[in-house]
């Protein structure tokens, strides 16, 4: 009795650990230990695929009274250009990157609610890689249009020499070199892979948390009852992280394409 | 030197709260300062919505690189 309660106590890895985020591969290519198609792949292609798959049929015959799909098409896309693009932008430039940012945001959302997803439970971006990619897209785009309007030695006077007095300008110039072509990277790929991250491991310690409790001390059933119900207001807020990510992500683009191609500083 | 208490666990843990002081703070200053320009100027209400949410982003950043970090540094001893 007591050698089986501590098996089962065993069974719970409870303080959830870094390793839970590598999961194993699904179809094993050389050797069990090559995770070239784990879940966190097949959440990727799944969800790259509903979106091409729902705009395309959405789009395919167009009305002047729009259907569901396509009304949600439309809303989704149209929060996009006009709430972002165009007001970030302005309306030429605005028009131009709303498809991109319209693709950015949804993928992010598509790729962020297999956090809370039943089954799924996992998001794509709880691995660095993918915000990191997602991240250096939106770099080598601002940098290219900065540099595509301004010419390279314009547009690093720009962006590097504010309106300063002389004496400022060798303190503010590394400064300003720091923070638009290092930190500003670096920070849309961490920010957007911790809250995932993040969210993940509080899930993770909720739900494992009641396990645990119970397996500890069955007296303190209560308390994982608790501990799951926290689960659910935590899923929720989830949601709303999943969504704020999705749209900060996209905003901050935009905004440093506005910065990257406006006259002054 | 007998220890009479002890305390077993990551410090990380005790870092990471402490740095969370920081963003935390910063983020409620943010939230602040918005609603009460709202309140104020209600018109204005979407114009400065963007710039809170730019706001919110760049101060939360920190309080993420605390999370990562942890389990980055975590190993070092």
């Amino acid at each position: 009795m007591i050698g089986q309660a501590v098996a089962l106590q065993s069974d719970v890895p409870f303080p959830p650990e870094v390793g839970d985020f590598y999961l194993p591969s699904i179809v094993p290519w050389d050797g069990l230990n090559s995770l070239w198609f784990t879940k966190i792949t097949a959440l990727v292609w799944i969800s790259t695929a509903i979106l091409i798959i729902f705009f395309l049929t959405a789009y395919r015959k167009p009305k002047m009274v729009p259907g569901k799909a396509q009304w949600l098409a439309e809303s989704a896309y149209g929060f996009v250009r006009d709430n972002i693009s165009i007001e970030m932008l302005g309306a030429e430039r605005g028009l131009r990157f709303a498809p991109y940012l319209a693709s950015l945001l949804l993928f992010i959302v598509f790729n962020n609610l297999w956090s809370i997803v039943p089954i799924a439970q996992i998001s794509p971006n709880s691995h660095i890689a993918f915000p990191a990619f997602l991240a250096l897209i939106s770099y080598v785009l601002f940098n290219y249009v900065g540099i595509k309007k301004f010419g390279f030695r314009k547009y690093m006077r720009n962006s590097l020499i504010p309106p300063a007095p002389w004496f400022v300008l060798p303190i503010l110039i590394p400064i300003e070199f720091f923070s638009t072509f290092l930190v500003r990277p670096f920070s849309l790929a961490v920010r957007l892979f911790a809250n995932m991250f993040a969210g993940h491991m509080l899930l993770l310690v909720f739900t494992l948390g009641g396990f645990a409790i119970l397996q500890a001390n069955a007296k303190l059933a209560a308390f994982s009852v608790l501990s799951w119900l926290m689960t659910i207001a935590l899923t929720l807020l989830e949601l709303l992280v999943i969504f704020l990510q999705a749209y900060v992500f996209t905003v901050l683009t935009a905004s440093y394409i506005q910065g990257a191609v406006s006259e002054e500083h | 030197m007998d220890i009479a208490a002890g305390v077993s666990g990551s410090l990380a843990a005790i870092g990471y709260g402490l740095a969370a002081i920081g963003p935390g703070i910063g983020v409620g200053l943010i939230f602040a300062s918005y609603i009460q320009s709202t309140a104020r100027q209600p018109e204005s209400s979407r114009m400065t919505l963007p710039f809170v949410w730019i706001g919110f982003a760049v101060v939360e950043a920190l309080a993420l690189f605390g999370i990562a970090f942890g389990f980055i540094w975590a190993t070092g001893s």
